[in-house]
């Protein structure tokens, strides 16, 4: 049998190893390329508040967990029977009001401390005033893709969100309006705020500001059916000018050639218009994503694939290869129709 | 020494058969045997749930693996969780406590044993038609398999609409059908307790064992009847084109939620409150000292029996409740750690000047203090509103309940095991055996558990059948799924040490810890009627008294 | 020789425990009452929020003689059971029975406002969010009446064999609980349809 001590260390060991290094490995390499998704690599003011809340809930949690994780420590090993023990049993405490007070009190002190703390954010995150210069976006959840409006601007677009970098001396907030159209999902970019879920008949909203450009990724994080997992988010965070440029392409229409193509006859006559929209054509479907400018965006469905033509042909051709259980059928089309569509939908810029 | 607590007529005629045991199980309404029939039953499905989450853990062993399909994944982990929950976790603490209720009160049996039969039927057949989706979801058009909408089954996926086929209702017609046999128990056990105490066994003369079941009913009653409540809605909705959840007629996806969790959260402290117990039993033992505080850890308890039904809308801080609900719920979920952290202080206070001994079931509960200590933690950190909005439904929360039910309830119930093993059947448990379970055990745990945290503090949701790579997630999901191989194997040296010591182990006798409480002054295992003489009491440790007649208990209560 | 009896004195005090009938039976009905919470917050919760449809103001009108019926049936149980008590098993039987037909004319009266919310005014469960949550509370009510009503009759059909004596008092105390509580239940519903959501 194996000594007192040892044992001991062998039973805590593993506890403290991972805690440790787990705290160390998430906290001590704060920005990418540990991860995309990192919630300690904050990068707009929503999750810069939850940062320092988390700072201050970790340090509080964390020293409550080595004081006790200590005194149990020492009792085990202080208290244990030892090999020359006389077999008597020993004193009887059957308890101690003053200490019952002391652990008592100092926990809901403790508790108070870290409410307030909570409250103060809560406060700041949630009742902030949307200001007149807001990026104004509608998202709309789907089974398993995201509309976005920017009602204001005149665009329609899916799957990847395109906001302006937010500058602290003058800020470009950017508000979302959060909808769904069928089950409940979450929208959570981790490094630019806290989730809040898409609910149908409950309009929800958040606020993003981010501080730097870049691409920040994030996904659905409320289970929404079978191809929850490929429910990714994508989100754009552009200079001003990349920003009102990307704008101004999204407005317009479709570019039409003087003829009509074979792949856009094709779509325009099979069921594709059922479901999609292409912006100066016949097309006007809101069940699926909006094609207008499908090549301006670097995936297709959700993320789930890059946006090239053997991926966008697979996926006309049989979306279950790429995502089986989304809600696309497999069109049913022969190779040379295929071929055209494609080509047609290559040209929506 | 016999084993058969019937005697048999002495006619000459046959000695009883495998259909005459049958019989007796089945038609059975001994508080024992129920209570076993509970334990073997969970187990069972212990088994059965821990395959579904391997499956899940290796087809997360990598990014974009396709050991199993997103449907047949998603099944996996509806599956897991309500079976875990409704038809290991409940039915093996109902077992325990239907063994050791009344042994403990000096009694003879529950208060209404056919309605205790009831119970566990109920929750027996619930479980099966639950499985039964396998094969009988298909219905008339083909569509419907097991359930897959999560174990918590948000609307407005359950519509009709959504969720085809027979799948969701299975899983509510289960939970409703054993929903009516845990509030049956329930209100058995509340019974029991007030009303079959052998004479001289106030209520705070009793067993914390008995205290922290009788709270735990109370709970059932309480919050399991929201949740059947909530059934009948979905099946309203479902057949009778009723409302409650249809979000297109102006219905509300939040009220689900709501229902949900009034159950939902004090379900973990119905799961919780029993593992105290056992805790409350075996560390005084291991200790040789009375439990340290024991009006305060009654009063601990009645106080988290009542914050828990206040807190639930701490599982809905993302959903959009507004700033004000939002903040009363994170103080109502931090003002119930206060009496949890009282107890884990009690418990310490219990060993401390102690003269600890590092028998089987003690190491369990020596295990269960560090790993409930980390996991109370981690439900801080997510009380905290703004820091659950990243936390909340990532695999960060799924590693804090998990630590929480595994780590502290499952810990517990195996301490619980190797204790009570030596009365149920009357043999030794192989404490090598036991050791070997708990070191592999322990091993498997951190390694799953502690490690799962990571994840979702680098932005993994839950609930996803594949993950991208690149996003930081690969070599931590790879360690969390090695540490599963470790807890089959120590399940595996668990289930075979208990067979193996049921037909081989040394006899046990009727005391063989020197421990203190009424089911110790019985045989091993204990006759139809429990106790010869219905005992009295004068203090908490009937036993002590007897053992030190000189320094009884009831000069110092 | 003469023997003395010899009464020891009572050094402690008797072991009373309560009936295990009665807090059985208070515990059922915990759980019944939670179940009905949940049914009342759904009707509050949904007041006024019907998309189409009638609404409670145009199509309900209280019951109040159906209800009185039901009330008064509180009354008349708590008669038979003293008469019981006092081991007069006519008068018991003659109550009980009187109990049951009170029952009974309430679920009549359930059934004819149904009849006619669902016929005349075309209000059904799927009609709108007021149907449903309507016809589930009060439905849901109605089925503790159905199931209380059969416990009565049983009890009535054993009665008429001359097997309820004296000492089943207890017992028969024990369902009137349950009569009562389904009797509180139907003056809740009542002030939450009838009066607050109209």
């Amino acid at each position: 049998m194996p000594s007192r001590g040892s044992t001991i260390w062998r039973i805590l060991g593993p506890q403290i190893f991972v805690c440790l290094g787990g705290a160390a490995a998430a906290l001590a390499d704060p920005a990418p390329p540990l991860s995309p998704t990192n919630i300690f690599a904050p990068a707009s003011t929503p999750a810069k508040s939850i940062f320092g809340l988390s700072l201050f809930v970790l340090s509080v949690t964390g020293a409550i967990f080595l004081i006790v994780f200590g005194l149990l420590l020492y009792s085990i090993v202080k208290f244990r029977r030892r090999k020359n023990d006389d077999g008597r049993e020993p004193p009887q405490v059957y308890g101690s009001n003053q200490v019952e007070l002391a652990w008592t009190v100092i926990p809901v002190l403790i508790v108070v401390a870290l409410f307030m703390a909570t409250a103060r954010v809560i406060a700041t995150i949630q009742k902030a005033a949307q200001p007149d210069n807001a990026i104004a976006v509608v998202a709309i959840g789907h089974q398993f893709w995201w509309e976005y409006r920017y009602p204001a601007l005149g665009v329609v677009t899916a799957n990847e969100l395109h906001v302006p970098v937010s500058d602290d001396s003058h800020p470009t907030p950017t508000f979302i309006k959060l909808l769904s159209a069928d089950t409940d999902h979450s929208f959570w970019i981790p490094r630019l705020g806290g989730k809040t879920d898409l609910i149908p008949n409950h309009p929800n909203s958040m606020w993003i500001d981010p501080h730097e450009t870049g691409l920040y990724l994030g996904q659905c994080a409320q289970y929404c059916g079978t191809q929850h997992a490929k429910m990714l988010l994508r989100v754009y965070v552009q200079s001003q000018d990349d920003f009102a440029r990307w704008i101004q392409e999204q407005r317009q229409p479709a570019i039409i050639g003087s003829a009509v193509s074979q792949g856009q006859r094709i779509f325009e006559t099979t069921a594709c218009i059922n479901c999609h929209a292409v912006a100066g054509t016949v097309a006007n479907g809101r069940f699926g994503p909006d094609l207008t400018h499908l090549m301006s965006r670097d995936t297709i469905a959700a993320g789930a694939a890059s946006n090239t033509p053997e991926n966008l042909r697979q996926w006309i051709l049989n979306p279950a290869v790429i995502k089986p259980g989304s809600l696309m059928p497999a069109m049913q089309l022969s190779d040379p129709e295929l071929d055209a569509l494609t080509a047609y939908l290559e040209t929506l810029r | 020494m016999s084993t058969e607590s019937i005697a048999w007529p002495s006619t000459g005629a046959a000695s009883p058969t495998f259909v005459d045991h049958l019989h007796e199980w089945v038609t059975t309404v001994d508080h024992k045997r129920l209570g076993i029939l509970y334990i073997i039953y969970a187990l069972v499905f212990l088994v059965i749930g821990g395959v579904e989450a391997t499956v899940m853990r290796i087809q997360l062993i990598r990014p974009h693996y396709d050991f199993v399909s997103p449907q047949v994944f998603n099944r996996m982990f509806t599956m897991h969780g309500t079976t875990m929950i409704f038809f290991v976790a409940m039915p093996v603490l109902f077992g325990f406590a239907n063994y050791l209720i009344p042994l403990m009160i000096g009694a003879r049996d529950m208060a209404f044993p056919r309605l205790n039969a009831f119970g566990f039927w109920m929750t027996a057949f619930g479980g099966l038609l639950l499985y039964f989706s396998l094969v009988g979801a298909n219905g008339l058009y083909g569509a419907g398999n097991a359930p897959d909408v999560g174990w918590f089954a948000y609307a407005p996926l359950t519509a009709r609409t959504f969720s085809v086929g027979h799948s969701t209702d299975f899983w509510t017609l289960s939970l409703l059908v054993s929903g009516f046999g845990s509030i049956s128990t329930a209100i058995n056990i509340v019974t029991t307790v007030f009303c079959m105490r052998c004479p001289g066994m106030t209520l705070s003369k009793m067993p914390l064992y008995a205290w922290l079941n009788l709270i735990m009913a109370g709970l059932v009653i309480l919050a399991v009847s929201p949740l059947t409540a909530a059934q009948i809605m979905l099946l309203l909705d479902r057949y009778l084109g009723a409302h409650f959840f249809d979000t297109q007629a102006g219905g509300s996806a939040v009220i689900w939620m709501h229902f949900f969790w009034i159950f939902g959260h004090p379900e973990v402290y119905v799961l919780v409150l029993p593992a105290f117990a056992f805790a409350s039993e075996i560390i005084p033992v291991f200790s040789r000292k009375a439990i340290f505080g024991y009006p305060v850890m009654v009063g601990a308890t009645v106080a988290i029996g009542f914050i828990s039904m206040s807190v639930w809308a701490h599982h809905m801080f993302t959903v959009g409740m507004g700033a004000n609900a939002n903040t009363f719920f994170v103080i109502s979920t931090m003002a119930i750690a206060v009496p949890t952290g009282i107890k884990i202080f009690n418990w310490l206070g219990t060993m401390w000047g102690g003269k600890i001994l590092f028998k089987t079931p003690m190491l369990f509960c020596i295990a269960f203090l560090f790993q409930f200590l980390t996991a109370g933690l981690t439900g801080v950190m997510l009380s905290a509103a703004p820091f659950d909005w990243q936390l909340g439904n990532s695999y960060f929360v799924v590693a804090h309940f998990h630590y929480v039910i595994v780590g502290g309830i499952l810990f517990c119930l195996f301490g619980a095991f190797y204790y009570w093993f030596p009365k149920m059947s009357g043999k030794m448990y192989n404490e090598a055996l036991g050791k070997l379970h708990f070191w592999l055990f322990l091993i498997g745990f951190h390694l799953t558990f502690d490690f799962m945290h990571v994840p979702g503090l680098l932005g993994m949701p839950r609930r996803i059948y594949t993950y991208e790579p690149g996003r930081g997630w690969d070599t931590w999901n790879l360690i969390v799924t090695i540490g599963v191989f470790f807890q089959a194997a120590g399940i595996l040296v668990f289930i075979g040490n208990l067979l193996w010591s049921y037909y081989r182990g040394k006899t046990a006798g009727s005391d063989p810890w020197d421990a203190w409480t009424l089911e110790w002054s019985t045989n091993s295992p204990p006759p139809a009627y429990n106790f010869a003489v219905i005992p009295t009491v004068k203090s908490r440790r009937p036993l002590w008294d007897l053992k030190h007649p000189d320094d009884p208990d009831w000069k110092y209560e | 020789m003469t023997t003395t009896s010899l009464t020891l004195p009572r050094t402690e005090p008797e072991w009373r425990l309560p009936s295990r009938g009665r807090v059985g039976m208070f515990a059922l009905i915990g759980a019944e009452a939670a179940i009905f919470t949940i049914f009342v917050v759904a009707y509050l919760f949904y007041v006024g929020k019907s998309l189409s449809g009638p609404t409670p103001r145009e199509v309900l009108s209280p019951p109040i003689f159906y209800t009185v019926c039901l009330l008064s049936s509180s009354l008349t149980i708590h008669f038979a059971s003293r008469s019981l008590r006092r081991a007069n098993i006519r008068s018991f039987g003659a109550w009980w029975l009187l109990t049951i037909v009170l029952g009974a004319v309430f679920l009549y009266g359930t059934a004819s406002e149904w009849h006619r919310l669902i016929y005349k005014e075309g209000l059904t469960i799927s009609t709108n969010l007021f149907g449903t949550t309507y016809y589930s509370l009060v439905g849901l009510h109605g089925f503790h009446v159905v199931v209380g009503l059969i416990c009565l009759s049983t009890v009535m059909v054993f009665t008429v064999f001359g097997d309820v004596k004296q000492e089943h008092a207890e017992r028969i105390d024990v369902l009137s609980l349950y009569w009562h509580f389904v009797d509180a239940v139907w003056i809740v519903v009542f002030t939450v349809v009838y009066v607050v959501g109209r």
